[in-house]
């Protein structure tokens, strides 16, 4: 079921959330694995369980208001399985994640290069060892000069700053896989760019994987080797990117392909989905997407579409044959 | 510039305290009838009280336990009331809701009365009563503390620490806490005055520090009753307790931008001077 080159393979993931309202079916039923080396987007709309999937996977979830099912195994060991404890060592040395907001993801109380070494004492390394490799790292992630900067506060420096310091922090006890939720989204566009660059270059130099969650297809077709296709929970479609962006099989995928501005377009009104995506609150019995596809018959309403595979490296959901 | 002021007091206060037998002119216990609620004179600076002693002395003598009894009690409650706070915060679920309801009731109760109590079933004395207030002190810092820690733990930076691998000590420890360190600061400086004045009550009623050990809060309860006829015997220990208490305020306020890297960061003006000089060559 899981081959020897993936680093991590969710079967059938669910999760479902407490709230007010009630329980709130984020996730249901999803197969997504990450190989080695790879860039693996995840790409979907606000909502539709992209940030779920990615803290479930570190269990970063209140273990009171969340409940799972299904299996995440990270090198073939079953991440369910494991206790509190280990998880938190797994945490920083295995898979660490960086996160949308670098502005309010640092201590506004530590200077960065403090912090920055202790993430490295917390897994065991000597101190004077830590602040000479909180150096390498600050010039590894593009924070020039390094010694000077690690004085500083978060509230001194900008965002693009931050975001590079917070990568330097995810990467620096050397994780098999860098979990980044939408990292650029607070970013102005040339920023944008450096960051999804300097992450491309550290998944070269450290044969890191890298799980790019993010709602910008832009972004997937920039750096991403596969991408997985979320909405309501559910994968809609999955494979390589250039297969995708050649010939994307679900409708949803291809409405949010034509929804990308182009340029030499001026004039014409950009592509839309109408409608909104479905009330996570309530159980769907057939396709999610039904409600909003334009090729919906009466089956699509009656039982969820089987996945099928047109090939290795591509596969979705749609009864739409092929 | 009032932070500096404050320090001063506070300094000056400490030292009252140390070389209080110095600085006295009289011995603060020695009884005087024929010199009852003197006005203040050459002989008495501030006065004398209803049996004649004077009041500079007993202000001077009387500074030592009430600093070290109001330091108490807020020590006491912060050493048990902070960490429970931040536990029950953190990990909310059943114990957060059994603390808190218990608090509930402590605070349903007058704080007082509940020092009654405790002095009531372990004995009388300053020890006493310091531990009994502290323990009453415990619920309103621990409730302060949690509301912090609810508003600290959901922002992004103590989700960051989850995903890099600190365990749950560390968190609430090195992350949370001193994030909130600069409210309980000055909500503990405020305690510190409250103390003083509840520990006053204790001591009036006969439960706290016993006469004739001079007191600022005992001499204060002493002097209200002659307030129209005398009021140096009130006033003198008066103002000294609300001036300690502002002083200690000032101060927690200056912790508490010293702790904020974005006030503390300020450039010095010396960093200006060198390129003024350089001009003028």
């Amino acid at each position: 079921m899981t081959s020897a080159n993936d680093l991590i393979s969710i079967r059938n993931l669910q999760v479902s959330l407490m709230s007010a309202r009630g329980l709130v079916h984020a996730v249901r039923g999803i197969d997504l694995d990450v190989q080695r080396g790879e860039i693996h987007g995840v790409v979907g709309e606000s909502g539709c369980g992209k940030t779920v999937t990615a803290k479930s996977i570190m269990r970063l979830y209140d273990e009171n208001i969340m409940l799972s099912g299904g299996h995440i195994f990270f090198e073939g060991y079953d991440m369910f399985s494991l206790s509190e404890r280990e998880i938190q060592a797994l945490r920083g040395s295995e898979v660490s994640m960086i996160f949308q907001d670098p502005m309010t993801a640092l201590n506004p109380l530590y200077t960065i290069g403090y912090q920055l070494e202790e993430t490295l004492t917390n897994k065991g390394v000597k101190k004077m060892e830590a602040a000479a490799r909180a150096v390498k790292l600050l010039e590894d992630v593009g924070v020039n000069p390094p010694e000077s900067r690690k004085s500083q506060y978060p509230f001194e420096m900008s965002g693009g700053m931050l975001q590079r310091v917070m990568i330097a922090m995810a990467i620096s006890c050397n994780p098999k896989l860098l979990i980044a939720d939408e990292p650029t989204t607070s970013l102005d566009v040339t920023v944008q760019a450096q960051i999804l660059d300097l992450l491309t270059r550290l998944r070269d130099g450290r044969y890191m994987s890298i799980l790019m969650i993010t709602h910008n297809f832009g972004i997937v077709a920039e750096i991403c080797d596969r991408v997985s296709v979320m909405y309501a929970g559910g994968i809609v479609e999955s494979g390589d990117v250039r297969e995708i962006f050649r010939d994307p099989r679900h409708p949803y995928t291809s409405d949010l392909i034509k929804s990308i501005p182009r340029s030499g377009t001026r004039g014409t009104l950009l592509a839309t989905i109408p409608g909104t995506p479905p009330d996570l609150l309530r159980e769907i019995n057939g396709c999610a997407y039904a409600p909003r596809c334009r090729y919906a018959s009466g089956v699509c309403a009656e039982a969820p579409p089987p996945p099928r595979s047109i090939s290795e490296s591509h596969s979705y959901a749609c009864v739409r044959g092929t | 510039m009032p932070l500096a002021v404050s320090l001063l007091f506070l300094v000056g206060v400490i030292i009252i305290a140390v070389f209080a037998e110095k600085l006295a002119t009289h011995d603060p216990n020695r009884l005087d009838v024929t010199h009852r609620l003197d006005a203040p004179s050459h002989e008495h600076p501030l006065g004398t009280d209803k049996t004649g002693r004077d009041i500079y002395s007993r202000l001077l003598h009387g500074s030592r336990i009430t600093i070290l009894s109001a330091f108490g009690v807020v020590l006491i409650s912060a050493l048990i009331g902070i960490p429970l706070g931040i536990a029950a915060g953190y990990f909310g679920g059943l114990a957060d809701k059994v603390f808190m309801r218990m608090f509930d009731v402590i605070l349903a109760f007058p704080s007082l009365l509940l020092a009654f109590v405790f002095v009531a079933a372990f004995g009388r004395g300053i020890t006493n009563a310091v531990l009994a207030l502290g323990i009453v002190y415990v619920p309103m810092l621990a409730r302060l503390t949690r509301s912090l820690v609810l508003v600290e733990k959901n922002k992004a930076y103590v989700e960051a620490a989850r995903s890099i691998g600190y365990s749950n000590a560390h968190i609430m420890m090195a992350e949370i806490l001193p994030n909130c360190v600069d409210t309980l600061a000055v909500q503990m400086t405020l305690d510190i005055g409250y103390a003083v004045l509840d520990l006053a009550s204790m001591s009036f009623l006969g439960l706290g520090v016993q006469p004739p050990t001079p007191d600022w809060g005992a001499m204060l309860e002493d002097g209200w009753i002659v307030m129209t006829s005398n009021p140096f015997v009130a006033l003198a220990p008066g103002t000294m307790i609300v001036m300690t208490v502002v002083a200690l305020n000032i101060f927690g306020d200056g912790v508490r931008s010293y702790l904020d890297p974005a006030q503390k960061k300020l450039p010095s003006i010396r960093k200006y001077r060198r390129p003024v000089r350089d001009l003028r060559k």
